[in-house]
């Protein structure tokens, strides 16, 4: 899927991240970044390891905030609301920012229950509207044909990429706003990576998306805007269409050609 | 070109190391398996059906050990039901709320001495805390003297097996927004649940054999009793009475109760490590 860059013009920022530095103790992995995500749009992070991708996508949802000693300076406006105050909730942050990991991560609990769980933490419903989420979830993330049978089976019990499937199906399932991927497809073969990234084509008409991906085809073909990141910094971002076929800088092109990184 | 005398020599040497480490294990398992023979050889003699229904006797008349082996369950079932539900809350608190704190730190140093500290510490204490303000020796007392040394075994394995809980599973349910309290009752716990229950089951194995405890906090009991408040039987104290008595008969039933209580541990570390290679397989 592509992006003309008209769509950039009237697309609004669902998160703004603004003079952005983020600190592992002393060290500072992220370097004064500014950027927009815009609304039901993918956004792609990519650059090479250790650049800072997956550290603002922790900052995202404040799930850097579990570990004593990491902080972050800066602002990240979520529907123009600071997130980085202290008086912010982080539950009811995370429950609206909502993230799918690198590594599939089913809860030691059935297929229906992986699901559940997260709505249950929200939402008081009856059983048959329970299960009327639970199955659209299921659809949504395209492993309700391979599961029905077995809802009550472990989500142990499922492929790498089924597992996968779970996972973003259990995020869709609490309805967030916007959507955080860290790799989702670096475990996951070819088969299973093109299932989710047809995936997160369908979920980008209802939710804010953000990707990190060391897949540079991956980047191109799933996402609307690409945001370059080398050494903490922010070195190119712009329409994907634009980073990938006339970058500004010789860096993004030499990391996209793959002559370094 | 590969160097022939150092690679023999290498093997000699790996020769010579297997049969240090082979033979030290061998005379390790000789004794053990000495043990367990004497015990069998000594105790299936007096091992009846009456060990299981009738009361210690006098000396030079008939009975059964079914005093001492209420007793040593009633306690133990009291100490495990008191200490089990501490220590894992405990253990819980130092591997996900205090898992970096000062306290933690603390916590975690005073567990292991008392983890290691000799039982008959433990009994001295309850005797001055419980036994001495009740003016009696009683069940209850024993009970809590072994519930003190359940907690720290499963404050120990709670906490470890929390903490090989791998940190993206605890992320996925934060990153869901559930609050702590539900990431830990539903995700973590569960993940290490065969763990923690087999460091309960380690707990009875341990308290199960202890002695010098229940010497000074339930003392002892010829009869049948299930007052709380009152001295009770245990394998083990029967078991040092009639060992250390003059009478072939008492030495028959201390060997059988002896038996008992090695094939009761025994069974818990089976299932003990049934549970844990479950646990293994995911």
């Amino acid at each position: 899927m592509s992006a003309g860059m008209q769509n950039g013009n009237n697309a609004r920022a669902r998160i703004d991240i603004r003079d952005l530095s983020f600190y592992y103790g002393e060290t500072k992995a992220l370097k004064n970044i500014s950027l927009p995500l815009y609304d039901r749009k993918v956004t792609a992070f990519i650059g090479p390891s250790g650049c800072g991708k997956s550290t603002l996508l922790r900052v995202l949802n404040r799930i850097y905030a579990l570990y004593p000693n990491q902080h972050a300076e800066g602002e990240v406006l979520l529907d123009g609301e600071d997130i980085l105050t202290a008086k912010q909730d982080l539950n009811l942050l995370r429950a609206r920012v909502g993230m799918v990991f690198q590594k599939p991560t089913p809860f030691p609990m059935t297929i229906y229950d992986n699901i559940a769980f997260g709505i249950n933490l929200y939402e008081k419903l009856p059983k048959s509207e329970l299960d009327d989420r639970v199955q659209n979830a299921l659809e949504r993330a395209a492993l309700w044909g391979e599961v029905k049978d077995k809802l009550n089976a472990s989500g142990l019990s499922l492929s790498g990429g089924q597992q996968q499937r779970l996972c973003i199906a259990r995020t869709v399932a609490t309805r967030p706003e916007v959507i955080l991927l860290d790799e989702p497809c670096s475990a996951l073969d070819p088969i299973s990576t093109a299932k989710i990234e047809e995936l997160i084509d369908e979920l980008s008409k209802e939710y804010t998306i953000v990707i990190v991906t060391h897949n540079m085809q991956q980047a191109s073909r799933a996402s609307d805007y690409t945001a370059f990141m080398y050494l903490g910094e922010l070195i190119e971002y712009g329409a994907t269409d634009k980073v990938f076929t006339a970058p500004e800088n010789s860096q993004t092109e030499q990391y996209i050609t793959g002559r370094f990184g | 070109m590969v160097d022939r005398t150092l690679y023999l020599r290498r093997k000699a040497i790996n020769g010579a190391f297997l049969t240090l480490s082979a033979g030290a294990e061998l005379f390790g398992l000789v004794w053990l398996g000495f043990i367990l023979f004497e015990l069998i050889v000594e105790g299936i003699g007096g091992l009846g059906p009456q060990v299981f229904t009738e009361m210690t006797p006098p000396p030079g008349s008939d009975g059964g050990l079914l005093n001492a082996i209420a007793g040593s369950i009633i306690m133990s079932a009291l100490a495990v039901a008191a200490g089990t539900p501490i220590g894992i809350l405990a253990g819980t608190y130092l591997a996900e709320y205090g898992r970096h704190g000062k306290l933690s730190f603390y916590i975690r140093f005073l567990n292991d001495i008392l983890l290691s500290a000799p039982s008959i510490v433990i009994g001295i204490f309850i005797y001055e805390v419980l036994v001495r303000p009740m003016g009696r020796f009683s069940a209850l007392a024993g009970a809590a003297a072994l519930a003190v040394i359940v907690i720290p075994v499963v404050v120990r394995t709670t906490e470890n097996m929390l903490l090989l809980v791998p940190g993206s599973l605890r992320e996925a349910a934060i990153a869901l927004g559930a609050p702590m309290s539900s990431v830990i009752r539903t995700v973590t716990w569960r993940a290490a649940r065969a763990g923690i229950i087999t460091g309960v089951l380690l707990a009875i194995a341990r308290i199960s054999g202890e002695t010098a405890p229940l010497l000074f906090t339930a003392l002892n009991n010829q009869f049948w009793s299930t007052n709380l408040t009152q001295p009770i039987a245990s394998l083990p104290t029967i078991i040092f009475q009639f060992a250390m008595s003059p009478y072939e008969d008492w030495h028959r039933l201390a060997w059988a109760g002896a038996l008992l209580i090695t094939f009761a541990v025994l069974a818990l570390s089976v299932v003990a490590r049934v549970l844990e290679a479950q646990r293994k397989q995911g």
